[in-house]
């Protein structure tokens, strides 16, 4: 048992930080926030290009670096951490995952090579509300001879606007439940599909809305067998959640470094308000709901790398994924509410950036399950 | 990151598990997941026996170093055994404080007759000790230690006066460790001197504190020209502090584990009791179990940090730093969910005049965890000043 980073997972590491704390400065970020984009596309392209983070998971046999979970959570705790826009979570944490277990030889020799070139990709399933399985699954689909049409709205859409590729879930006209459930992966630009950027409150990541009509798919953009994938289904998605759970353990030690500083060079009452019960206490809470989350994410980590190459704990990756996103997801907004009131007065303007991330903390939040949606999930497998 | 244990490793788990599965019968069936914080003043004598039994088998003492008479074992042997030792439901151990504490700093710290003279009883399972530090005004500022000690020239022996409190098993124990006040003139921790004194003599008095439980684990002790043999200080006068904590630095919790495993048994016996009486039907019991059940998975994720870190050098880790506020946090949690469960059952006593049930005695035992070992208020300065950075407790 060694938990804890190799030598090589502690480069990646320290070589993503080192990056993103050049790349993604506060100027970048708000530079970002108000593009249309949701992101530079000169950065993407570096990041590409560069540092070769779309292809760390990607086997060699389709142009990756065939590493694991670990190194991508390493990478995601950083981009959490330094509040990167772009769209990795959707494209990496996402669609690549969609593909890499769903896809057909032919869909991954075509499509991941691209990704890894720098085009993006996204997963669309939830049709509104607070269910982030497959029965938040609206979409339907029908034959039509040899093709397929589909009908449906999405929401929540992560870089869905622009976003070159879409794996889409869908179900059966009629079915419910696991039952009917199909994935299939698609160009965005296609007659039948409409996508609206939906304005969103945290400004640091897009969010669209789909809509299909009567969008017309050839059977060869299936993902595996018809009717069959809520069981994959459910394994990306327990994959993007360990990834997002990354990110928010990555936002939580931003928000304590940046509090810890600030309340170190504030001064009242003739000294700094670092040394104040009221303060430390507050700090030393936030460092323990970090490193628990981080305690979290890593075993998840570990989890997700079985469940990607069928590993002795690959059963776990359910409980692994619910298990950080409830943690997380309540610590991240938690720790960032406390450094806006920590920050006092300028904790509240535009211009200090704990809005950022307190804003990112609640969107992250909801985003692929809220704590109580994850905890509902551990205590049916437990009382149930 | 490696998530598994060697095969020599399970091996080692299945010698141990199959050692307990053969021994923890008869006489010591009784002795099953007895004895644990809360239960400790529990078969005291039984207890003892299992001890001796215990070392019978090298099962005592299994971090110590070979050269004096442990088992050497790896961080991962270490925690394999806890854990076992914990799954088979083996009795709280009447030798933790000897073999965990005492035993290690004279390891550290002692003199070679020292070591001689003490290590043996306590690898054997035959002598106890006890920890004398905190006192009536010593508790969480542990350095205000009052209790006094001066040479007396004539007997060639240091005398002892002063109060000892939160003694836990003084009245089972051959000896005591305490940290007294060898310059008068001195202050905080500067000073100190760290002694070993016999606890069968005139000049101590050991007298029980009656809990909020009922029962009494703790006690006080009193000091009152109470001797020490000149060759009984560890270190010289005025290191006492630095013998004292010199541990604590590499006090890397493997015991721990074993801990969350017996946190488990109750968190599993309050999941029975919900499923029993309903109450798993409730969605706020539902949140608050899975919860619960969230935060011992993630304890032990942190414990596994812990004993992996990299820092060899002893210092103790950020992970390390958290600890004892996570743990005594989620156990005090569990304890009050426990009553919530049990809803207006909780008040019924199993019997006159106040028979705790387990889960009674849990709700009530778990308000010292929050207390005892530095409270979760000095837990969070400490995190503050050596996680964060932040400033200092001004010190008068």
């Amino acid at each position: 048992m060694e938990f804890a980073f190799t030598q090589e997972q502690e480069m990646i590491r320290d070589t993503a930080a080192s990056f993103l704390k050049d790349a993604s400065t506060s100027a970048a970020i708000r530079s970002a926030m108000a593009s249309d984009l949701g992101y530079s596309p000169e950065l993407w392209q570096r990041i590409c290009s560069e540092m070769y983070w779309q292809a760390l998971h990607i086997p060699e046999q389709y142009g990756g670096m065939g590493l694991g979970y670990v190194e991508l959570v390493a990478v995601l705790e950083q981009m959490g951490r330094y509040l990167l826009c772009s769209p990795y979570l959707a494209t990496v944490a996402m669609a690549t995952n969609a593909l890499l277990i769903a896809g057909s030889d032919s869909q991954k020799s075509e499509i991941l090579p691209q990704l890894i070139e720098g085009k993006t990709a996204t997963l669309a399933f939830n049709c509104g509300g607070n269910v982030w399985n497959a029965n938040a699954i609206n979409a339907s689909y029908r034959h039509d001879g040899n093709d397929l049409i589909l009908n449906g709205e999405y929401r929540y859409v992560l870089d869905g606007h622009s976003a070159d590729y879409l794996i889409l879930a869908a179900r059966e006209e009629g079915s419910s439940g696991d039952d009917g459930i199909s994935l299939f992966v698609c160009e965005a630009e296609n007659d039948g599909i409409q996508r609206s950027l939906l304005p969103t409150m945290d400004q640091s990541r897009r969010q669209a809305s789909i809509q299909l009509n009567n969008l017309r798919l050839s059977k060869q953009t299936l993902m595996g067998e018809f009717a069959t994938a809520a069981k994959s289904l459910a394994k990306i998605l327990d994959l993007a959640t360990i990834a997002l759970a990354a990110e928010q353990a990555g936002g939580m030690q931003q928000v304590l470094d940046i509090t810890v500083d600030y309340t170190k060079a504030r001064n009242q009452f003739g000294r700094s308000i670092a040394g104040f019960q009221a303060i430390k206490h507050k700090a030393a809470d936030m460092m323990l709901r970090n490193e628990v989350a981080r305690s979290a994410v890593y075993y998840a980590a570990c989890i997700a790398d079985d469940a990607l190459s069928s590993g002795p704990l690959a059963d776990e990756l359910a409980e692994a994924a619910s298990i950080a996103k409830s943690y997380c997801s309540e610590a991240y907004f938690k720790n960032a509410g406390e450094a806006l009131q920590m920050h006092g007065g300028v904790g509240f303007t535009w211009e200090y950036d704990v809005h950022l991330y307190f804003k990112r903390a609640k969107a992250s939040e909801h985003l692929l399950g809220n704590s109580s949606y994850h905890r509902e999930r551990v205590a049916g497998v437990l009382l149930d | 990151m490696k998530l598994q244990f060697s095969p020599e490793d399970e091996q080692f788990r299945a010698e141990i598990a199959t050692w307990l599965a053969d021994n923890l019968v008869g006489e010591f069936a009784q002795l099953k997941f007895r004895g644990g914080p809360g239960d400790e003043h529990m078969f005291p004598r039984e207890r003892k026996r299992w001890e001796r039994k215990l070392a019978e088998g090298g099962w005592t003492c299994v971090a110590w170093p070979k050269e004096y008479g442990g088992r050497g074992l790896s961080i991962e042997q270490q925690v394999i055994f806890f854990e076992e030792y914990a799954r088979a439901g083996a009795p709280g151990r009447m030798g933790h404080i000897g073999e965990g504490l005492a035993g290690p700093t004279l390891i550290a710290f002692g003199s070679e007759a020292q070591k001689q003279q003490y290590l043996p009883g306590i690898l054997s399972g035959t002598e106890f000790w006890c920890q004398g530090y905190s006192e009536p005004s010593a508790g969480s500022d542990l350095a205000n230690v009052k209790t006094k000690a001066r040479f007396d020239e004539a007997s060639d022996k240091w005398i002892l006066n002063g109060q000892k409190v939160w003694t836990s098993l003084a009245h089972e124990s051959e000896y005591c460790f305490v940290i007294a006040r060898t310059d008068p003139e001195s202050k905080a921790h500067k000073g100190l001197g760290f002694f070993l004194i016999k606890m069968d003599q005139p000049g101590v008095t050991v007298r029980p504190i009656e809990q909020i439980t009922g029962t009494s684990e703790f006690n006080e002790v009193f000091l009152d020209d109470a001797e020490c043999a000149a060759t009984d200080i560890v270190g010289q006068p005025g290191e006492g502090w630095k013998v004292a904590m010199g541990l604590l630095g590499y006090e890397r919790g493997v015991s721990t584990l074993g801990q969350q495993m017996a946190f488990q048994n109750e968190l599993n016996e309050v999941i029975a009791v919900a499923k029993k009486n309903g109450a798993a039907q409730d969605p706020v019991i539902r949140q608050r179990i899975a919860d619960a059940h969230i935060g011992l998975k993630i304890m032990r994720y942190n414990s596994m940090r812990m004993l992996s870190g990299s820092s060899g050098d002893g210092s103790l880790q950020k992970e390390a730093l958290i600890y004892k506020l996570y743990w005594a946090t989620w156990h005090r949690d569990l304890g009050e969910l426990a009553m919530d469960i049990l809803g207006a059952e909780a008040d019924i006593l199993l019997d006159a005049p106040y028979e705790l049930s387990r889960l009674q005695s849990l709700f009530l035992f778990t308000r010292s965890d929050t207390i005892y070992g530095g409270t979760n208020q000095i837990q969070r300065n400490i995190i503050a000043e050596r996680g964060l950075g932040m400033p200092k407790e001004l010190r008068p």
